[in-house]
C-alpha cells in the first residue's frame, strides 16, 4: 500500500488531505470530528486581532450544474468571529490530543509589524505546527486593507512574510490570492520574504448570481448583495494552472506548494499533486458532503498510486510539471483525428451539430435505411476534440493521434513571420 | 353465493384508489432534474416519432431553464391536446421508445411526464395563444374528438369562425367516453375542452348528429368548408352463437358507461370476466374490470403475444393488475340462458377446447367506420383522403380514426391540425371544382 505520509516544509501529516482554513476548521468541535474522520491536517479558520469581526446572516451563494448542486460556491464571510483567546485555547487542546496531525494556524492581522509580532508568540505557544498567512480573502477583509489587499501587492507580501519569519520559528505558508493577473510576482515575493511554502488558491472574486425578483446579487442580505469569494469544483482549472505555473518556474520550483481549489475527489487530488502540490487542502467538498469524504479520497488515491507503482507522495508531486509548457513549445506537426465508434453511437447527432455549426464541418450526417449515421470526414477534421467532448457516450468518439513526423514548434514554423533567425539561415 | 353480476364490489375508498392517476405529476424540482437528463439531440428521433412533431428537446430545455410557459407553448403550438396526449400516448412506441438514452441502456427521458408538467401549468394559467384577425370564413367541424378539436382550434387560431357539431351529449369523443378512467382522471377531459375552446371563435352544439339533424349538403351550403372527425361509430361483431346472451357486451360501450359514471360503485361487473381481443381497448377493459373488483379477469387473444396490437407496456400493465392473458384461442360460442352468459368457449391452436366460466364477456375485437355520409368515397373501409385531409368532395375534409392511420389520440390531433392547415390554404386560394 502506498505511503501517503506528507511533509510540507517540515509540517508532517499522515496523509496529504488537509481541511482548508474555513468554516469546517472554525472550532475544536469541528476539527476533532475532522481528525476522527481521518483528515491528515487542518488549517484553522483565520485568526485576527480582537475584537473579533462580526459576520452577516445570509452568507453563501451557489450554482449547480445540470442537476448537481454546488458546482461553485461563493461566500461573503469574514475571518473567525470568535475571540482570539478562545481559538488559541482550543488549538492547544486539539493539538495535544492529535499530535500526529498537521495543525496549521491561519492568520490575518493589520499590515503593521507590531500586530504580527504580537500574535505569533501566542500561536507558537499552542504547539501548532505552522502558520498560514491569509493574503487572499477577497471580500470584506480586503476593504479593511487586509487579505487580498496585501496579496495583490508583491511588496507587501514580501514585507509581511519577512516580519513573520523574523518573529517565529514555525514554518510559514503564504496563502496566495488568485485575484491577480499573474500568480508569479506574489509567489516570488513570498519566496523573497522567506516563506517556507505557498498555498493556493484562495477564493476568486465573484458575483455568483443575481436574484431576478429582488434585483440584487446573491446571497442577498436585506435586499442587497456584494461580491464574494468563489470556490468549489468550478475553480479547479484556475487553481491547477496557478499551481503549475509556480511549480515550473525555475526559481520557485523548490518552493513547496499546498494545493487548494475545488478538490472533491482523489482524482482532483492526484492532479494537484502531479501539477506540483505536496499537500492538499479542501473546503467546499467537505462543506457539501461532510468529513467522511476523506475516506474515499484516501482510498482512491492510494489505490491509484498502487496501480501506478507510486510508493509515496513525493513520487507523484510534480510528475506532470515537465510536460506543462508554454504554447510555443507544443509540436505543430502533431495531428489527431476524431473517430466515431459506430457500435456505440446512439445517434444523438450532438457531434454533428457541434462540428457543423461551430467547428469545421468535418462530420457528415447520413441516413442509412432511415437510421441516423454520423461519419467523420477526416480530410476536414482539425482534431479540435469538440465532438469527443460533446458526445454523451463514454469511449464512443476517440481522438486518434496520427504518426508524428518530427517536432516543429511555432518559433520555427514557416507560417511564423518572426520565425527564428537561426532556423531560417539553416 | 356472491352475485354473478354486481355493483360496488369494492369499498368506495378502494375504488377511488384503484382509479386514481397511474402516473402522478412531477413536482417542479423533479421536472427540472428529469429535464436535465435530455441530451438535446440534433435532428432528435423523438420529434420524428411524435405524430404531431412536438419540438421535444426545445420544450424540455425550457423546463430545465425554468421557462415553463415557453415549454407549454412549444408543445401546444404543435399539439393543442398536449395535456391529454401526455396522459394517454403509448410513449413506449412513440417518443420515449426512440429516446437515445434507451440506446445508451438507460431509462428514456420521461417526455410524457414533462409534457404534462408544462401543459398543466398552462391550463392553470389560461389560453396559450390569441387568434389572428377574423377572416370572415366559416367552417363546420363535425365530431369533437381529438381530430375535431385540434382542427377547430387551429382554424379558430387562424381567424376562421368555427361551428362544432357533436352528436353525443358531451364533447370530447373517446377522450370523454373511451380512454381508461385512470389515464384521464377527474374531469381532465372536460377541463381540457374548456381550455381549447377558450381561444374563442368556436361555437359548440352538442346533441346534433350529421345525417340526422343535418345533412352534409346543408353544411356545404351554409359553410365555406366542412371537416369530419367522426371517429368510429360501429363495432365489429363476432357472429358467434350465444353472442346475444345478456352480459355479452361490447367493451367500448362498457367503458363509455364507466367513464360517464359519477359513482364507480354503480357500474355492474362480473365476478369472472372474459375479455376478447388483443388491442389496447381489450387491455383497458380488462384492467378496469379488475379495478372494479372482478375476481378473475381473463383476456383471450386469438394469436400469439407478438401479434397483439396492445404494446408490451400495456400487456405488462394488465399482468401487474392481475389480468390473466391467454393466447392462441379463438372464440367459438357462448353458453348460458336467459339469466345471462355462463361461459365462453374457445378453440385452442392445438385443437383443444377451452371453456372459461364467465359472468360477463366483453368483446374488444375492433371498431368500424359506419354511418358516414354516403356521398363520400371510402377506401379500406374508411373515408378516403388525399393525404392532406381533402375528401372526394370539394370543401369537405376529414381526419382522425374515420380516415384511419395509427388510431391514437395523438394521430387524430395531427390529422385534425393538418387538415385545418389545408382548409386554411384552400380558403385563401380556392381550388377549382
Ligand atoms: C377504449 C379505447 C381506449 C383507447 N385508449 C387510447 C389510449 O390510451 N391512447 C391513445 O392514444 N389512444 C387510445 N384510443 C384511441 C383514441 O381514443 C382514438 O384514436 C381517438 O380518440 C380518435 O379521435 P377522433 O377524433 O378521430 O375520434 P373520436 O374520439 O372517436 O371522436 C369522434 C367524435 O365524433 C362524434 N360523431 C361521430 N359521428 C357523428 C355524427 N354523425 N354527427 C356528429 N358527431 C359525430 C362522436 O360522438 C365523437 O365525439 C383508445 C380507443 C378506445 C376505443
Ligand atoms: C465560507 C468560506 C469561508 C472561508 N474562509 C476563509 C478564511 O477564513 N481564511 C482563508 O484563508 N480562506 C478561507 N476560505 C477559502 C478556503 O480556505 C479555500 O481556499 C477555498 O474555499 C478554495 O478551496 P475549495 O475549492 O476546496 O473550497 C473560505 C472559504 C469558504 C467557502
Ligand atoms: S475533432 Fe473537431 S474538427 Fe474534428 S470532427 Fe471533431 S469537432 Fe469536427
Amino acid at each position: 500500500m502506498a505511503d501517503l505520509r506528507c511533509d510540507l516544509a517540515g509540517i508532517r501529516s499522515p496523509n496529504p488531505f488537509w481541511l482548508a482554513s474555513a468554516p469546517p476548521t472554525d472550532k475544536a468541535y469541528n476539527v476533532r470530528r475532522a481528525f476522527a474522520a481521518g483528515w491528515g491536517g487542518v488549517v484553522w479558520k483565520t485568526l485576527g486581532e480582537d475584537p473579533p469581526v462580526v459576520n452577516l446572516s445570509s452568507r453563501y451563494g451557489a450554482i449547480g450544474f445540470e442537476g448537481r448542486r454546488m458546482a461553485g460556491l461563493n461566500n461573503i464571510e469574514l475571518i473567525s468571529d470568535r475571540p482570539l483567546a478562545t481559538n488559541l485555547a482550543e488549538i492547544k487542546e486539539v493539538k495535544r490530543d492529535f499530535p500526529d496531525r498537521a495543525l496549521v494556524v491561519s492568520l490575518m492581522v493589520p499590515c503593521v509589524e507590531e500586530s504580527w509580532k504580537a500574535i505569533l508568540p501566542l500561536v507558537e505557544e499552542t504547539g501548532a505546527d505552522g502558520v498560514e498567512l491569509n493574503f487572499g480573502c477577497p471580500h470584506g477583509m480586503s476593504e479593511r486593507n487586509m487579505g487580498a489587499a496585501v496579496g495583490q501587492v508583491p511588496e507587501y507580501v514580501e514585507m509581511v512574510t519577512r516580519w513573520v519569519k523574523a518573529g517565529t520559528r514555525m514554518p510559514v505558508i503564504v496563502k496566495l490570492t488568485p485575484n491577480v493577473t499573474s500568480i508569479l510576482p506574489p509567489a516570488h515575493a513570498a519566496l523573497a520574504g522567506g516563506a517556507d511554502a505557498v498555498s493556493l488558491i484562495n477564493t476568486i472574486q465573484s458575483v455568483i448570481g443575481v436574484d431576478l425578483d429582488r434585483m440584487a446579487p446573491e446571497p442577498v442580505v436585506d435586499g442587497m448583495g456584494t461580491h464574494g469569494g468563489y470556490c468549489g469544483p468550478a475553480v479547479k482549472p484556475v487553481a491547477l494552472r496557478m499551481v503549475g505555473e509556480i511549480a515550473r518556474d525555475p526559481e520557485l520550483s523548490g518552493l513547496p506548494v499546498s494545493g487548494i481549489g475545488g478538490i472533491s475527489t482523489w482524482r482532483d487530488a492526484a492532479e494537484f499533486l502531479a501539477m506540483g502540490a505536496t499537500s492538499l487542502q479542501v473546503c467546499t467538498a467537505a462543506m457539501h458532503h461532510g468529513f467522511r469524504i476523506v475516506e474515499d479520497m484516501i482510498s482512491g488515491l492510494s489505490n491509484w498510486m498502487d496501480g501506478k507503482g507510486y510508493a509515496r507522495i513525493a513520487d507523484v508531486t510534480g510528475r506532470a510539471v515537465p510536460n506543462f509548457v508554454p504554447w510555443n513549445r507544443l509540436n505543430m506537426n502533431f495531428h489527431t483525428l476524431a473517430h466515431i465508434d459506430q457500435e456505440r453511437c446512439i445517434g444523438c447527432g450532438l457531434c454533428y451539430i457541434a462540428c457543423e455549426d461551430t467547428s469545421h464541418q468535418a462530420i457528415a450526417a447520413l441516413r442509412i435505411d432511415g437510421a441516423r449515421r454520423y461519419e467523420v470526414i477526416e480530410a476536414e477534421c482539425v482534431g479540435c476534440n469538440l465532438c469527443a467532448h460533446v458526445c454523451p457516450v463514454p469511449d464512443c468518439i476517440e481522438m486518434r493521434p496520427q504518426p508524428v513526423d518530427g517536432v516543429l514548434t511555432w518559433p520555427d514554423h514557416p507560417a511564423n513571420p518572426r520565425r527564428r533567425e537561426s532556423e531560417r539561415a539553416g | 353465493m356472491t352475485e354473478r353480476i354486481a355493483c360496488a364490489r369494492l369499498e368506495s375508498e378502494t375504488l377511488r384508489h384503484n382509479f386514481s392517476d397511474i402516473h402522478p405529476p412531477l413536482s417542479a424540482p423533479q421536472a427540472v432534474i428529469e429535464a436535465e437528463r435530455c441530451l438535446r439531440c440534433h435532428d432528435a428521433p423523438c420529434i420524428e416519432a411524435c405524430p404531431t412533431g412536438i419540438d421535444i428537446p426545445a420544450f424540455i430545455n425550457r423546463i430545465a431553464t425554468g421557462d415553463v410557459k415557453g415549454a407549454a407553448s412549444a408543445i401546444l403550438s404543435s399539439n393543442i391536446l398536449g395535456g391529454s396526449c401526455a396522459r394517454v400516448c403509448p410513449t413506449e412506441i412513440l417518443c420515449e421508445g426512440v429516446c437515445v438514452r434507451v440506446t445508451l441502456g438507460e431509462p428514456a427521458v420521461e417526455i410524457a411526464a414533462l409534457q404534462r408538467h408544462a401543459t398543466d401549468w398552462q391550463m392553470a394559467h389560461g389560453p396559450a395563444f390569441t387568434r389572428a384577425a377574423a377572416t370572415g370564413k366559416r367552417v363546420a367541424v363535425i365530431g369533437t374528438g381529438p381530430a375535431g378539436l385540434a382542427c377547430a382550434h387551429r382554424l379558430a387560431l387562424l381567424g376562421h369562425e368555427v361551428t362544432l357539431f357533436e352528436k353525443a351529449a358531451r364533447p370530447g369523443g373517446l377522450n370523454e367516453y373511451g380512454i381508461a378512467a385512470y389515464k384521464l382522471v377527474d374531469d381532465f377531459a372536460r377541463r381540457e375542452i374548456d381550455f381549447v375552446l377558450a381561444i374563442g371563435g368556436i361555437t359548440l352544439h352538442t346533441g346534433m348528429a350529421l345525417g340526422k339533424d343535418m345533412s352534409l349538403e346543408d353544411l356545404r351550403e351554409a359553410f365555406d368548408a366542412v371537416f369530419l372527425g367522426l371517429g368510429l361509430s360501429g363495432v365489429r361483431a363476432l357472429g358467434l352463437p350465444g353472442e346475444t346472451l345478456p352480459h355479452v357486451r361490447d367493451a367500448v360501450a362498457f367503458i363509455a358507461e364507466l367513464r360517464q359514471a359519477t359513482d364507480l360503485g354503480e357500474i355492474a361487473v362480473g365476478r369472472r370476466v372474459v375479455v376478447i381481443g388483443g388491442g389496447n381497448t381489450a387491455i383497458d377493459a380488462a384492467v378496469q374490470c379488475r379495478k372494479l373488483g372482478a375476481e378473475e379477469v381473463t383476456l383471450v387473444y386469438r394469436r400469439g403475444p407478438e401479434s397483439m396490437s396492445a404494446t408490451r407496456d400495456e400487456q405488462d400493465f394488465a399482468l401487474r393488475n392481475g389480468v390473466v392473458i391467454r393466447h392462441n384461442a379463438r372464440p367459438q360460442h357462448f353458453e348460458g340462458g336467459p339469466g345471462g352468459v355462463t361461459a365462453a368457449v374457445f378453440l385452442r391452436a392445438d385443437g383443444e377446447t377451452l371453456t372459461l366460466p364467465a359472468d360477463l364477456v366483453l368483446k374488444a375485437v375492433g371498431q368500424l367506420y359506419e354511418d358516414g355520409p354516403p356521398a363520400l368515397e371510402t377506401g379500406s373501409g374508411r373515408i378516403w383522403t388525399d393525404g392532406f385531409g381533402r375528401t372526394s368532395l370539394p370543401r369537405v375534409y376529414a381526419g382522425g380514426d374515420c380516415v384511419g392511420g395509427q388510431e391514437l389520440t395523438v394521430a387524430a390531433v395531427a390529422m385534425g391540425r393538418d387538415a385545418a392547415m389545408t382548409i386554411h390554404r384552400d380558403l385563401e386560394e380556392p381550388r377549382h371544382g
